[in-house]
């Protein structure tokens, strides 16, 4: 009796110590932005520029630059990511092949983020240089989509692992029904498994794109770092994450510094509410007795 | 049990061995800032360490940088290429001074193909960072430079995406030079640009210029010189075009300093001086009794400041920095023997 009771109170105070955490860093970037939120108030959200010599701090490029890279690089990823968890889940789930390729999908995501960064700069970023130079593009090789891409290749793995195990679970006998009928191996994914793994793999992309949402360092090394709204997808533009990195540092002045925060904090909430809302969606895509 | 136990005596010894020996180095001197002087400090701190045994762990992460980790009173010294304003030193904790330790110049350098050295006004520079001028091939760009053959190249402006010493120095001159500069961008260490891409430190904005074909940045001299890249030729005040080198940064010099060495070189009327020079200086706190340094910890830092402006000079050159000149040396001095530990003077 004694171990159950004890395992139970270490069960709820690390709970209650995480919750503790989660909202101790929100309370105290809220109290650190103050200064900012008093100063700026909603223009902060639609102010287009951002000058630290002037004090006039206004995020929307930011938040432009990281919704776009963000929702750009799950466009692309997930093409490869489903394509991936259905080869994995439903074709090959076992054999050579499909243990390497599950490796290497997990080894993308084991490399670390400024290793993306380094690869981008300098492999990417040349390649998608000499395609700007060839169709008259300002050659800058960095920018929003050289970026995107990055982002694309590091969060595949989330969303690829997560679809594989929901589309492996779908129960044989459905699907061995739906051949008895008839039905061609394109039909049975397409009106079998599909509908049964839905929930689980919109949540695989909700991973990825949570993870790039907030991804830091890949992300500066290859944006361009520039405090503009980007002119279009080839131009250099900052995510909020991107500019904390680069300016927190020196941000001399009790303003800059807040702002910058105030930034945090935005970042904090956009991806709060994006977890929020992509649950919702989950729980209406989902089946019953579906996790 | 008793396993996890033993492991537990042994991780623990473990650490405490690794703490132990941490604690038993020699003082190390922590310094922090400007990437502008960088090469000239790594080498000077490198001789320091061979001559004296003392380390000196210096970081480069920029101007804004070390004014912000002196003020959190995590280095020893600060280094900056800026010079704090009186807004800034008045909102610092206690008194800050300011010694100049060498002068360097900043570099406009680009990307065309054959390198060519290309003449530049002032007012071109400023029109080409405001984005006015978008292309190379523009007839101002040609006005100046006849002979030189310009690719009908888009311009890839370039500048710092971190708080730097650098783009204070530049804006300074850009400021004084163009009327629109000083009122769309103003001077500072972190600006709002109006177009270009974001590097970080000197090296980040020399290796961008490196990459991208028709790019322009602004770099101190050293990195655009390690890099074979080439470099503006700026017409200066006197309307005189002048090649950034030692020699041309060393005349811009011939200023009146006042006692605290904050002073602004930039747009020199020195006939022959190249406009985008500065000095850069290494910042303490005057009275060093705080947070428990002890008084053997404010007596090297001194040391090694008292050195670098005096045998320390000796390395500026071949790495193409200009020495002090002797105003700034005694000017120096001066500074140096007016900071105190618990209000004596450390220095004789």
């Amino acid at each position: 009796m004694h171990t159950d009771k004890g395992f139970n109170t270490i069960l709820y105070i690390s709970g209650i110590i995480i919750l503790v955490l989660v909202l101790g860093i929100f309370m105290s970037l809220t109290l650190n932005s103050l200064p900012s939120i008093k100063a700026f108030g909603i223009k902060f959200f639609t102010g287009r520029e951002w000058n630290p010599v002037s004090g006039e701090f206004g995020a929307f490029p930011f938040l432009v630059g990281t919704l776009l890279t963000s929702f750009l690089a799950l466009a692309i990823s997930i093409p490869f990511s489903f394509s991936i968890s259905i080869l994995l889940g439903e074709y090959q789930k076992r054999g050579v092949f499909s243990s390497f390729l599950n490796t290497t999908v997990e080894l993308l995501s084991g490399i670390p983020s400024i290793i993306y960064g380094f690869w981008g700069l300098f492999v990417l970023a040349p390649i998608i240089r000499s395609f700007e130079l060839r169709v008259g593009l300002p050659p800058y090789g960095v920018g929003i989509f050289t970026s995107s891409i990055i982002l694309a290749i590091m969060i595949i793995p989330y969303s690829a692992s997560l679809g594989r195990e929901v589309i492996s679970l779908v129960p044989g006998d459905i699907k061995e029904a739906a051949y008895s009928l008839g039905a061609t191996r394109f039909e049975v994914i397409r009106d079998v498994i599909f509908p049964y793994a839905r929930s689980g793999i919109f949540a695989g992309f909700l991973l990825s794109l949570g993870r790039a949402l907030g991804e830091t360092m890949a992300v500066t090394m290859v944006i361009g770092n520039a405090n503009i709204l980007p002119k279009n997808i080839f131009a250099p533009g900052n995510t909020m994450a991107s500019v904390i990195a680069n300016e927190f540092t020196e941000a001399s002045g009790n303003l800059y510094l807040s702002a910058l925060i105030e930034i945090g904090i935005v970042l904090f909430i956009v991806t709060a509410l994006v977890n929020i809302i992509g649950r919702v969606i989950i729980k209406k895509m989902g089946y019953e007795g579906e996790n | 049990m008793l396993k996890i136990i033993k492991i537990f005596f042994l991780t623990s010894a473990l650490l405490g061995g690794i703490g132990l020996y941490g604690g038993n180095k020699n003082i190390e001197i922590l310094g922090a800032g400007a990437t502008f002087p960088y090469p000239f400090y790594s080498k000077l701190f490198d001789v320091y360490h061979e001559e004296s045994n003392i380390k000196v762990n210096y970081q480069a992460i920029g101007s804004g940088g070390g004014i912000r980790q002196l003020l959190n009173k995590t280095v020893d010294f600060g280094a900056t290429d800026a010079f704090m304003s009186n807004e800034e030193l008045e909102k610092a904790p206690a008194e800050i001074v300011h010694i100049p330790t060498c002068l360097g110049a900043v570099v406009v350098t680009y990307n065309l193909p054959n390198n060519p050295q290309l003449k530049l006004t002032p007012e071109i520079i400023a029109d080409i960072f405001l984005g006015k001028i978008k292309m190379w091939n523009n007839e101002r760009i040609k006005a100046e430079n006849p002979d030189t053959k310009l690719p009908k190249w888009n311009i890839v402006v370039v500048h710092r995406s971190d708080g730097s010493g650098t783009t204070f120095i530049f804006s300074d001159y850009l400021t004084k030079v163009s009327k629109e500069w000083k009122e769309k961008v103003g001077r500072g260490k972190s600006l709002s640009w109006p177009v270009g891409l974001g590097g970080k430190g000197n090296p980040g904005v020399a290796g961008l210029v490196q990459q991208t074909p028709g790019a322009i940045g602004y770099v101190e001299l050293i990195y655009a010189l390690s890099n074979n890249m080439p470099v503006g030729i700026v017409k200066n005040k006197s309307g005189n075009y002048i090649v950034p080198s030692i020699k041309s940064v060393s005349l811009a010099a011939n200023v009146q300093m006042p006692a605290d060495t904050r002073v602004s070189l930039t747009n020199t009327s020195a006939k022959n001086g190249y406009p985008i020079s500065s000095f850069t200086w290494l910042i303490v706190f005057k009275e060093q009794n705080y947070n428990n340094r002890s008084k053997n910890r404010a007596k090297s830092t001194l040391n090694l400041l008292w050195w670098v402006i005096h045998n320390g000079q000796e390395y500026a050159e071949p790495l193409h920095y200009a020495p002090l000149p002797k105003e700034a040396v005694e000017k120096a001095e001066g500074v140096l023997r007016s900071v105190t530990y618990n209000n004596k003077a450390i220095l004789k």
